[in-house]
């Protein structure tokens, strides 16, 4: 055992040594595999971070969400609804809410209007979230007037702007009283958007769903755990097809690395069949290639991966922020919390280390091969 | 299908992986017709050569054959939160029917692969490459189930839709479902843990008995496989619901997660390798009649008895610890 | 101690510039001598000797090491006993450029798994014997052809060989040089090794030293028959 120690760290010592002989050449193999890696690794980690966030925020949302349907489409639901929902077995809270879209021309974007369940809120003041509070130049004791439903202008006083660190979902939010709501949109008394609630028994969640959707069949009930799901898949889809697109620059790598580990110069050859000639075994020169491989991919890795991290998480992935947080006017200016776990360390493992060692076997394996009795005669 | 990365790298490697082994068995039907070890030919020189690149080829695919066994379960794991009804990786398994066989023949691929790759070390020790006929026949078996353990993924993963209504580990090993699975948990428990350690203990008998006398070593690998079995059966029927501390969650696979401190790693890995080291000296003992490895195989047979001996010993030290440190009590005095 | 029984060897064998570059050689060769094999460039002086040193197979015949046969081994085997029993000193020297002195001489030790320290330490003894101590931490791009065989050789004595093969070692040498490597050589059948060289040139043909001259041509033994 200690033998094979001694040897293996014996063909490192040479490897490391061959390694630097050749600055040059490994050079520019060292720069494109650190850049395919920070590309794959600065995806990942931005997804998942941003997959996280929207988990740790949807925590917070109600279990079930009861919303009436009219002719396939979300109409406004009643009181009564929500008293016959009391009467379900195992729901609990069930509260009736208002909110809605307004459309402002002005900035062209969309807020969510909503009337909170947490907090009052006083006649003709509103309170705006970061986004809004940006898009109109707007701050604390600004009055913003809107159209309201029936063409009349409605001026608001902005009495406090959300705190940053909820932008994900608060950046286009506009609080208001329930009686500015209702006059505002037009809704009359009795009548709100959805309702929702929140279950006695986590795993009898779907069992509830059913009886709602039985009680009251004009209504669909919505689970947290499906929204979950849906954003869940959905940042996976968009991370994968990233990742697709990203195929082409590993394929391209791929090549690169073959071509680099089959061109070997004449000095290369004639050093292999030096090395065969005073007693190296073909095992012995593959298992140097590997490692100089190996040494190779693992310097590269951290190196990308580190730059990838810094990118991601204190440069706020500058160059992808577009493609996956979806494309809106109002862009919550968030910073996303560092997560790595090992799973998505082996998985970008499989996305380079693994296509480059791939590529190099066979070219390895001919130079391994190299017939030592031309060094005799050369 | 669901487009995760994960998958995505489970998928490709796994292709290469079956791309390799079938250039390797493509060469080993060369190797296998045309071998003459004793000739000095330029043929068999270059027969030689390739034998290199074969056995590199082995080498690289079996390591990736193991992460990606590893990958796949934690994915199943990871993933259960797509799919109704699915709490762990068995649920996401049991989405459709390809889960639970592609798990399967990874497994047994995952043993194939290992055995070729202890045939090979032993080949190399013997000055005339005395194991290359058996070990380029085994390859010819491994290609075409490899073939078909990238059909059966690439089958569960196309298939796999979020949001399908599965079963949960409470439900299949629960007693009222009609599976072997539950028919395994619900063994009562006195009986599962009897039949456990007695089978457990006879393998290491066996294998002691293996290492102090050189002999009964075709007992001791069958006895390794039957362990191995045994191991498994007892962590679904009784080991997993100590570390959980809840009686009906008999899940295998959560064992590996953080939240029961990652316990399933030392639980897992001594034993797959006390089960592949000792399916291994079974493997090893018919060419212990070859002459270039008279000596070698008996050397090589018991060092690995010895590494197997010890991981089950491990094995059966994690789990009873578990037990013994658990809060749950299924035995009132 | 060296034994050839039969030994051909075919380069492009079936093809059409199929070529016999050995034929027929029956040879045998005591340990402990200092043996050569003259003959002029064709003649497969070189192919033999690597035949004998293990870096290549007859095409068919046998290379018998004392009692242990070399040429049914296949690569991985060989080489190890290779590594093990001969040292070489080729032509060009082909040491490793870029790599020092010391580091050119553990080369061969590399893959044994020997105690890398004690390979070091051995090397050093070695360079310094050789009275080139000096030059442990130079490339070996700067040596001078003296200079380059001497650490040529400390690189064949390295693993302690039974054997030291030496191909045309005088072809880059002045007749001084050629008289110092002479002595050199004679130093290392004193510890007991056995000396195989191939030469056509008289100072090492005639030298005191040699204890026997294989002739050879065309591929072949010049006297025919086991001298």
């Amino acid at each position: 055992m200690n033998s094979w120690l001694e040897k293996q760290r014996s063909i490192i010592d040479f490897t490391i040594a061959s390694l630097l002989r050749r600055k040059g050449r490994n050079l520019g193999l060292l720069v494109v595999y650190t850049a395919i890696i920070f590309l794959l690794a600065s995806v990942m980690l931005f997804s998942h971070s941003v997959k996280r966030e929207a988990q740790v925020v949807l925590a917070g949302s109600p279990e079930v969400i009861v919303q009436r349907m009219v002719a396939g489409r979300h109409d406004l639901i009643s009181q009564d609804y929500a008293e016959k929902l009391k009467g379900v077995r195992g729901a609990r809270n069930v509260t009736p809410r208002l909110w809605g879209y307004y459309f402002d021309p002005t900035v062209s974007a969309n807020y969510t209007v909503m009337v909170p369940d947490d907090r009052t809120i006083a006649p003709k003041n509103i309170v705006v979230g970061e986004g809004i509070a940006r898009a109109r130049g707007a701050g604390i004791g600004d009055v913003l007037a809107f159209r309201g439903y029936d063409g009349t202008l409605f001026s608001f006083s902005i009495a406090e702007v959300l705190a940053s660190d909820s932008e994900l979902v608060s950046a286009d939010l506009m609080l208001v009283s329930e009686e500015d709501y209702r006059s505002f949109f037009g809704i009359p008394d009795g009548l709100f958007t959805d309702i929702v609630m929140t279950v006695r028994n986590q795993r009898e969640v779907r069992t509830v769903a059913q009886k709602i959707a039985t009680a009251l069949p004009d209504t669909r009930p919505i689970l947290r755990e499906e929204i979950l799901r849906t954003y869940d898949s959905l940042f996976d889809w968009r991370e994968g097809m990233m990742l697709v697109l990203l195929a082409g620059s590993v394929l391209a790598f791929s090549i690169f690395a073959w071509e680099k580990a089959s061109g070997l110069s004449a000095e290369e050859k004639r050093e292999i069949g030096i090395l065969k000639a005073v007693g190296w075994e073909t095992s012995d020169v593959i298992r140097m290639k590997f490692w100089e491989g190996g040494l190779v991919s693992m310097f590269a890795f951290l190196l990308g991966y580190l730059l990838a991290y810094l990118h991601v998480f204190h440069m706020s992935a500058g160059l992808f922020e577009t493609v996956l947080k979806g494309w809106a006017v109002l862009y919550p200016d968030f910073s996303p919390t560092p997560f790595i776990d090992g799973f998505q360390v082996v998985t970008l493992f499989f996305f380079t280390v693994f296509p480059y060692t791939v590529a190099t076997i066979v070219p390895i394996w001919r130079a391994a091969i190299i017939d030592p009795d031309a060094v005799m005669r050369s | 299908m669901i487009f995760q990365p994960a998958i995505i790298a489970l998928l490709l490697g796994s292709l290469v992986v079956t791309i390799m082994v079938l250039a390797a068995s493509g060469f080993g039907v060369q190797v296998l017709r045309r071998w003459n070890i004793g000739s000095g030919s330029e043929l068999q020189v270059k027969l030689e050569r390739q034998t290199y690149l074969i056995s590199t080829l082995m080498g690289f695919a079996c390591t990736i054959e193991l992460v990606s066994l590893l990958l796949f379960v934690f994915n199943a794991d990871r993933m259960a939160s797509q799919f109704v009804g699915a709490m762990c990786a068995v649920g996401t398994l049991n989405a459709n029917e390809f889960g639970f066989p592609a798990l399967t023949l990874k497994l047994i691929n995952f043993f194939l692969a290992g055995i070729w790759l202890i045939l090979n070390y032993v080949d190399n020790k013997g000055y005339d490459y005395p194991l290359i006929k058996p070990k380029y026949l085994l390859l010819l078996v491994l290609a075409p189930l490899m073939a078909t353990e990238f059909g059966l993924q690439l089958a569960y993963f196309l298939g796999l839709e979020a949001d399908i209504i599965t079963s949960c580990c409470g439900s299949i090993f629960g007693s009222d479902a009609n599976t072997v699975a539950s028919e395994m948990g619900s063994l009562p428990l006195s009986t599962s843990m009897i039949i456990f350690y007695s089978v457990m203990t006879l393998t290491l008998l066996a294998g002691v008995f293996f290492i102090l006398t050189g002999k009964g070593g075709i007992v001791f690998a069958a006895m390794s496989g039957i362990g191995f079995v045994a191991a498994i059966q007892g962590v679904i029927s009784f080991i997993s619901i100590y570390i959980y501390e809840h009686p009906h969650h008999h899940c295998p696979f959560d064992v590996i997660q953080g939240g029961y401190n990652y316990i399933g790693y030392p639980l897992y890995i001594p034993l797959f390798s006390a089960a592949l080291l000792g399916l291994g000296v079974g493997g090893l003992l018919p060419f212990r009649q070859k002459q270039s490895l008279s000596e070698v195989i008996p050397l090589v047979g018991r060092r690995f008895a010895i590494v197997s001996v010890a991981g089950f010993a491990l094995f059966l030290t994690v789990a009873t610890l578990s037990i013994v440190f658990s809060n749950l009590i299924m035995f009132e005095k | 101690m060296i034994y050839l029984d039969n030994v051909h060897k075919i380069f492009n064998q079936g093809k059409v510039n199929e070529f016999q570059a050995i034929k027929g050689v029956d040879l045998t060769l005591e340990g402990g001598k200092i043996s050569v094999l003259k003959g002029p460039s064709g003649s497969g002086k070189t192919t033999l000797l690597t035949m004998i040193g293990g870096l290549s197979r007859p095409t068919s015949g046998r290379v018998r090491l004392q009692d242990r046969d070399l040429s049914s081994l296949p690569e991985r085997f060989l080489t190890e006993i290779r590594r093990k029993t001969f040292g070489f000193v080729f032509q060009q020297f082909n040491l490793i450029k870029g790599l020092s002195v010391l580091d050119n001489v553990m080369v061969p030790a590399l893959p044994t798994g020997r105690d890398h320290k004690e390979v070091r330490d051995q090397a050093a003894a070695l360079l310094g014997r050789l009275k080139i101590a000096h030059k442990s931490g130079a490339r070996v791009e700067w040596l001078s052809g003296g200079e380059a065989q001497r650490v040529a050789i400390a690189r064949a004595l390295v693993n302690d060989p039974e054997i030291v093969i030496a191909d045309e070692p005088t072809a880059n040498l002045d007749s001084a040089l050629s008289e110092e490597f002479l002595e050199i050589i004679h130093g290392v059948k004193q510890e007991g090794r056995t000396v195989l060289m191939t030469s056509h040139d008289p100072v090492v043909c005639d030298a005191q030293v040699v204890d026997r001259v294989v002739s050879m041509r065309d591929g072949a033994l010049v006297d025919g028959h086991q001298a």
